[in-house]
């Protein structure tokens, strides 16, 4: 079948050093990937093109890049599930949220520098057992979701929250460290958590999904930072922004049934915190002017009490 | 121009637990790799590693004897008692790292089957053991703060009158090329199986280990010997685990039948590697195939089963041949899979280059012979990995740096130079290409003399057309197309000692089958071949095989 490719080149050595797309035509067979079809145009049609790939069995994690707009590996990807159906050609980009080095080469050293900021090591206390450690089977099963983590960056591509600030530890580094916390045999949970629960951490995520989509292992990255923050505030880390918001969003809607929005920044920053107070005063200049402030009273719903009764069968449940 | 007291080349499994061992001998250690530490091909093992546990009832005297048996009789039995004794200790380690391992009721480790072994001593993560167990490590690495070269790339050794005293890198990201001193270099580079199309192998196992040893100076042994896996997909290669054997799928032909009860009653569909090949192919070739395959099916397992223990083979499975496993057969061939030869080492890594030591894939202690066991090579690369760290650290402890300076780097700036000057219109891709369908065709399952010569003089035609390969990419970044053509190099350099000493062996042992001369001739050739570069040609000496307790005897499953 014929297939089009555009794709994003940049040539960090040449005279123009903007980055341009460049199409290229070629005849694929139905079950081929896109890595299928990159290779052909390197081995074949221009040998200047430059990405990385190794395993073609998405194992590696190498070939992680955009096809049509979202991470993804190259490798996985098959041609015919890309091909748009206006007919025009699949884009191929380099992934996003790290500088590029060259066409689809990128710069993974803040993805390593991110991993090895959460102590990826299984850090175990006391004496060594002579055979293993004991640890049951489920337990592992369930590591092993996260542990079949390619470290593709996949989900720091398309992070939403490293678009902006790249301060965030990001979805791959929170789902190692998860893989430590949650391990039986780890430790160290009272200082990772600790770390976890600063700025950075667990509480910058805005749970927009973007990792779990687009995570070519279905590692989930999201749903692991959602569980550490359970576990953060279970180890009493509950006074900072991130717990404090999300308790003060539990207890709106347990006394009201519904969020009390004007509460919600004073509680999760706190009355006295003067400056986070005045930064939030343009954003309430322009919810005013778009009509959103939410009203001055804020009134129960009717029937609090079944929203009041969820809360304590989930409670009772744990 | 760096110094180090240890360099390791490759950072694979052997590399890293090398870099592990060296380290905590208290030596400088750097570790280079041409990709990231875990995106080194180690992370495609999929079922998993052997090691039989006393404590679970089986003895390293039966694992070394499977092992024996696997290999032909061409292993060498000292080495084997070695791997296997340090089995054990070797898995516990890596759990102690930080290694998850599937559990029995207990919360101990369990085991699963593998092929050619009466007991089940396979342990294993999921259906991605080497990619857990690799990631392990690098965390371990991370941990011990061992600095790594990521992706530059090695273009020799550097050696001084016998001796070898460091490499000259290439860094890939700016192409700046460097000389590194070393008071030992180990290699751990890895196997070679793209020299073989198609290959289950990833596109960076060049055989560059292989050839830069070669080169300079050390012998390559048993590099007749050229694994064919029994479940590989049409197409790709990709590999479909002997995991799914191991959890009791069966093979089928067109007609339907389980044919592996009729060619070895005892093992069935886990009989050794070569044994299970050879029995497809047969019936292929006398038309019981299906469009040149035979059929796995894992159907019976139910689907929680396959899900469970056998995810990864099932996306695996849909992705590349798109067949749910749950539902159908797959269709599967025989695969080049891995290279049993290599660098000739001591169970100690150390070759016949003092200051040059090699681990893993690239490294042949023989421990595998004529056919290794699966999930045997992890094991392989754990032990003889940490072992040549430790006494490549004893050595640089007791020597000093060889007078080397930056002109070392000359012969391969001047290389470089000169492939980026070809003007000539061969593609690497296609030379690669021509080169792994010959070497199927000649050197694949089945190998007979006159194909052989056939398959030699092709290469010698390749040979020719690579000094006229074309690189396109001119500038220094990244330049992936100036390392492909390298590493096609590489690869014709360990394709030439494959052929070579497939030629030579005139019997059938383990992955060398014979149409011409079916029969294993114990008489004649209970020994090695092993290979060094004399005037840029393969010569070929030999050495006996080394033989404890463990007659050879007919070989059965
Ligand atoms: C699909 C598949 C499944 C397998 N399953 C199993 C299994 O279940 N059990 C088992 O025991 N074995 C299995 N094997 C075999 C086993 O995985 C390998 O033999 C083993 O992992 C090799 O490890 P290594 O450390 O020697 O080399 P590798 O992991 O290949 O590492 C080689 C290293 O060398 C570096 N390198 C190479 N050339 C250069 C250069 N020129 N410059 C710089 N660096 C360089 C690479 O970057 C890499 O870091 C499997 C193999 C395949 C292909
Ligand atoms: S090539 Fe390895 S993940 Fe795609």
């Amino acid at each position: 079948m014929e297939v089009k490719l555009s794709v994003r080149r940049y040539d960090p050595e040449s005279t123009n050093t903007v980055p341009h797309f460049q199409e290229y035509q070629l005849e694929m067979d139905e079950a081929a990937t896109v890595l299928d079809a990159l290779i052909q145009i390197r081995e074949d049609v221009d040998g200047t093109l430059s990405l990385r790939c190794s395993c073609r069995s998405a194992i590696c994690g190498s070939c992680a890049m955009r096809v049509n707009g979202e991470a993804g590996l190259a490798c996985n990807t098959k041609v015919i599930d890309a091909l748009p159906s206006d007919g025009t050609a699949i884009v191929i980009e380099p992934a996003g949220n790290l500088p590029v080095i060259k066409d689809l080469v990128v710069d993974f050293q803040p993805f390593w520098d991110q991993v090895k900021s959460i102590e990826p090591w299984l850090q175990p206390a006391g004496e060594e057992p002579e055979g293993e450690y004991l640890a049951p089977d489920e337990d592992m099963l369930h590591l092993a979701g996260v542990v079949s983590c390619i470290l593709c960056g996949a989900c720091v591509s398309d992070c939403t929250v490293l678009e902006v600030d790249s301060n965030f530890l990001g979805p791959a580094a929170l789902a190692k460290a998860y893989r430590f916390v949650g391990d039986p045999r780890d430790d160290a949970d009272g200082k990772r958590l600790k770390a976890l629960n600063e700025e950075g951490g667990v509480w910058d995520c805005t749970r927009c999904m973007k990792c779990v989509e687009v995570c070519p292992k279905g590692v989930a990255p999201m749903d692991r930072i959602m569980s550490l923050r359970e576990k953060v505030m279970d180890a009493g880390h509950t006074n900072t922004n991130g717990a404090r918001h999300a308790t003060a969003f539990v207890d709106s809607v347990r006394h009201s049934g519904w969020l009390d929005e004007l509460k919600l920044p004073i509680k999760s920053f706190g009355i006295f915190n003067l400056k986070a107070m005045i930064s939030l005063i343009p954003l309430a200049i322009r919810s005013q002017r778009a009509g959103k402030v939410p009203p001055l009273i804020h009134k129960n719903i009717p029937e609090v009490e079944n929203v009041r009764r969820i809360f304590d069968k989930v409670e009772n449940k744990k | 121009m760096y110094d180090h007291d240890v360099l390791i080349i490759g950072a694979g499994l052997a590399g890293m637990r090398a870099a592990l061992a060296a380290t905590e001998a208290g030596v400088n250690v750097a570790v280079v790799s041409k990709v990231h530490p875990v995106r080194s091909h180690s992370n495609a093992a999929q079922g998993g590693i052997n090691a039989a546990l006393t404590d679970r009832g089986d003895d390293w005297r039966d694992h070394a004897y499977d092992t024996i048996k696997g290999s032909d009789f061409l292993g060498d039995q000292d080495a084997i008692e070695i791997m296997c004794r340090e089995a054990g200790d070797e898995v516990i380690a890596m759990e102690h790292m930080g290694a998850i391992f599937n559990r029995d009721e207990e919360g101990r480790l369990g085991t699963r089957n593998f092929g050619g072994q009466r007991q089940a001593r396979t342990f294993f993560v999921a259906d991605f053991t080497g990619q857990a167990l690799l990631h392990v490590l690098y965390e371990q690495i991370v941990k011990a703060g061992a600095l790594v070269y990521e992706e530059w790339f090695v273009l020799s050794l550097i050696e001084r009158d016998g001796e070898c005293g460091g490499v000259v890198m290439m860094d890939i990201r700016t192409g700046k090329i460097e000389v590194v001193r070393a008071k030992a270099v180990i290699m751990a580079a890895g196997g070679l199986g793209r020299v073989f199309e198609p290959s289950t192998n990833a596109m960076i196992c060049t055989g560059d280990g292989m050839s830069l040893a070669y080169k300079a100076g050390a012998s390559l042994m048993d590099m007749e010997m050229v694994q064919y896996h029994p479940t590989t997909l049409k197409g790709s290669g990709v590999l479909i685990s002997e995991a799914a054997r191991g959890e009791g799928a069966y093979l089928l032909n067109s007609e339907n039948d389980r044919f592996m009860l009729k060619y070895a009653p005892e093992f069935k569909e886990l009989a050794s590697r070569d044994v299970v090949s050879r029995c497809e192919q047969t019936e292929i070739n006398e038309g019981r195939g299906i469009d040149g395959c035979v059929l796995l099916d894992v159907r019976h397992l139910g689907e929680k089963y396959i899900s469970e223990r056998l995810s990864q083979i099932r996306e695996l499975a849909m992705d590349f041949a798109n067949v749910d496993m749950a539902k159908e057969p797959v269709p599967i061939m025989p695969g080049m899979h891995y290279q049993m030869g290599g660098v000739k080492a001591n169970v100690d890594g150390e070759t016949g280059v003092p200051g040059l030591y090699a681990a893993g894939e690239v490294a042949c202690v023989s421990v595998h012979g004529g056919n290794r066991l699966g999930a045997n090579s992890l094991l392989d690369t754990l032990v003889f990995g940490r072992r040549s760290g430790v006494h490549a650290a004893e050595r640089a402890k007791n020597t000093s740096h060889l007078s080397i300076d930056d002109s070392a780097a000359k012969p391969d700036r001047e290389n470089i130079e000169r492939l980026l000057l070809n003007d000539k219109n061969e593609s690497f891709g296609k030379i690669r290409f021509d080169m792994g369908t010959a070497m199927k065709e000649h050197f694949g399952v089945f190998r007979e003399n006159s194909s052989m010569a056939e398959g030699i003089s092709k290469l010698s035609l390749i040979k020719e057309r690579a000094q006229s390969v074309y690189v396109a990419d001119k500038t220094n970044t990244f330049n992936t197309n100036l390392l492909f053509t390298l590493e096609l190099g590489f690869m014709i350099e360990c394709a030439e000692t494959i052929a070579s000493s497939a030629f030579d062996r005139t019997e059938s042992r383990g992955a060398h089958t014979r149409t011409d001369m079916p029969d294993r001739d114990d008489e004649n050739w209970l020994k090695h071949i092993v290979v060094s570069d004399k005037d840029g040609k393969p010569n070929i000496s030999y050495q006996d095989v080394v033989i404890t307790d463990w007659t050879p005897t007919v070989r059965q499953y």
